[in-house]
């Protein structure tokens, strides 16, 4: 038996586990500079945003005592982070389509650390896209109580929530038949999530059975728990319904892909 | 088994409904370049996804460098390189990022990936391009590129899925020649291809398969003595009835093509054989328009063996 020399069984297997997770890591990091469009996206998409909300709509949505842009700013922020997370679904079905993946699956190494990579990716480009927000609101008149933990606590939330959505991203993305299709699947998955929640406006407005989805719906309680950090709104239940949730949603969605990541075997 | 590199025996695999492979059996000798040569549909690419892990086969043996595919497939990965059909590399990343990548994710070190990446880099002459993002390569570059990223652990066992299909001419001659200088290292190759040229000119053996089963094997000049050593080509002409000339050739080995009224036949290449082919036509009153005579191609030996082109495309998109 010729044995392929390459192999190096110096090191333990779970050495070469990490080692190939960070190779993945790293590619799908460099992706995120190497790819003009996406750094484009990562920086114009929430300028534009915050402008269209805080000036265009602003005006006609009643918000009580606190004013508009500081109850704007949670909302906005965690639907940049959910529209985010779904990247990777848009780069495990580029990756899919290239024939890349099944490249990796034939490798001595953790293919499924593909998807380790793109997520982390997305917990990388949130965290860029959520400071931009935060300091382009700052410019449109954003004016959070937040004390440094709070801050933390912040961006511990963005994380979870970040790294909830995006492997249910990767579920879409294995799933997907087409680039086009997982473009739709995580549009229709976020933008109604999004839209009816307490992320643009206050779901007392809301018509009966709008409020009652709209309050019970993660998301909701993702945006008011940053909401109540940033800005000092009541926290109640919030952040540890918050927690379960995205908690929840890893727990499920992370051996789903796997087990789809597997099974997956070509157009 | 053991001096195989690839044994492969009774190997069966449906999609759903469809049997792809009906009981494959096949034997790759180290340091042998074999050419699965086939039309679309007819169970290549299954074979090499089964053979690389990416498929689990319904039934049958499949080894690959001593590793059963089922029960090692960690043994089976690391003794192979894999170029598929579509060129499989990082568009954001440059050669270099690409196979320094790859190295690592056939654990090599990060010194040894880097300095077997700027030989394979000079080998396919890729290194002026090196330091730059692959979305800017052509179509034959990324096929390099894409051979280059299989062989960066030095495998001793590479499969070449289609590596020329879809490619320009000119780019098929570059890939080919890289191929080539492949073939004269002691790595063994397992080269599927629809073209009878490109096994013709790389393989040292060629299994036919069609219909999920090899239909025959041998040197490419061993499946060329089946067809005869010279085929007499006659096209009849429009007038003189078609039928007619079938039935009165009746030889060895032949092939027909009503709509370019063509009709082939296996020859000693003798000119009383040719003269007594000619005689039967002119006493039947059939008048030929043009008479060649050339070596028989693998195209006259699949056409032979399958009854059908080897071109032939089958709406057949799983296999």
């Amino acid at each position: 038996m010729t044995q392929p020399h390459n192999t190096m069984t110096t090191h333990s297997s779970l050495y070469w586990l990490c080692s190939d997770l960070w190779v993945f890591i790293k590619r799908s990091l460099s992706h995120i500079f190497k790819n003009p469009d996406q750094i484009l996206g990562l920086t114009v998409q929430p300028i534009m945003f915050m402008v269209l909300f805080r000036y265009v709509f602003g005006g006609a949505i009643q918000t009580g005592s606190v004013s508009y842009i500081d109850f704007l700013l949670a909302g906005i922020l965690v639907q940049c982070i959910a529209f985010g997370s779904m990247t990777t679904s848009l780069s495990v079905a580029v990756d899919l389509q290239r024939g890349i993946i099944e490249r990796f699956k034939t490798l001595p190494a953790a293919g499924w650390g593909v998807l380790m990579g793109h997520v982390t990716a997305d917990l990388v480009r949130n965290v860029i896209q959520c400071v931009i927000m935060v300091l382009v609101g700052l410019l449109v008149g954003f004016r959070p109580t937040a004390t440094p933990v709070e801050w933390l606590a912040i961006l511990g939330v963005i994380l979870l929530f970040t790294f909830a959505m995006s492997w249910v991203a990767a579920i879409l993305g294995l799933l997907a038949k087409s680039i086009e299709a997982v473009q739709w699947m995580g549009f229709f998955l976020v933008f109604p999530l999004t839209f009816a929640s307490a992320a643009f406006a206050p779901t007392e407005t809301m018509a009966k059975y709008l409020r009652i989805f709209a309050e019970n719906q993660p998301i909701t309680h993702v945006i008011e728990t940053i909401r109540s950090l940033m800005i000092g709104t009541p926290m109640g239940n919030h952040w540890w319904i918050t927690v379960i949730w995205c908690v929840a949603i890893t727990i499920v969605a992370i051996p789903t892909a796997a087990i789809l990541f597997r099974k997956y075997s070509g157009r | 088994m053991q001096d195989h590199a690839i044994h492969i025996s009774n190997l069966k695999k449906s999609y759903k409904n469809l049997e792809v492979l009906k009981g494959l059996d096949l034997t790759v000798k180290r340091g042998e370049v074999l050419a699965l040569l086939g039309p679309n549909g007819a169970g290549k690419t299954t074979t090499v996804r089964i053979l690389s892990t990416l498929l689990q086969p319904d039934s049958g043996d499949v080894v690959v460098n001593g590793y059963n595919v089922v029960e090692n497939p960690d043994g089976v990965r690391a003794s192979i390189g894999l170029t598929g059909q579509y060129a499989a590399v990082d568009e954001y990343l440059t050669a270099m990022e690409n196979l320094e990548m790859m190295g690592r994710l056939y654990h090599l070190s990060k010194a040894e990936s880097i300095k077997r990446g700027n030989e394979l880099l000079v080998q396919f002459d890729l290194v002026e391009a090196a330091n730059r993002v692959v979305k800017t390569y052509s179509g034959g570059m990324r096929r390099r590129l894409d051979l280059a990223l299989s062989l960066i652990a030095t495998p001793p066992i590479v499969f070449l899925d289609e590596p020329t299909t879809g490619l320009d001419p000119r780019s098929r001659m570059a890939m080919w020649s890289v191929i080539e200088q492949l073939v004269a290292s002691d790595t063994t190759i397992l080269l599927t291809t629809q073209y009878l040229e490109e096994a013709d000119k790389l393989a040292d053996r060629i299994a036919v398969l069609d219909g999920g089963r090899i239909i025959a094997q041998g040197t490419a000049s061993e499946l060329k003595d089946r067809v005869g050593k010279e085929r007499l080509e006659l096209t009849i002409k429009e007038g003189s009835s078609f039928e007619k000339a079938i039935e009165v050739i009746d030889g060895e080995a032949m092939q027909h093509d009503a709509q370019k009224r063509v009709i082939s036949v296996a020859t000693g290449g003798t000119v009383s054989e040719i003269k007594r082919v000619l005689d039967r036509m002119e006493s039947a009153s059939i008048e030929i328009e043009t008479l060649s005579l050339h070596k028989p191609t693998l195209d006259d030996v699949f056409l032979q063996l399958t009854g059908h082109q080897a071109e032939q495309k089958n709406d057949d998109t799983t296999a």
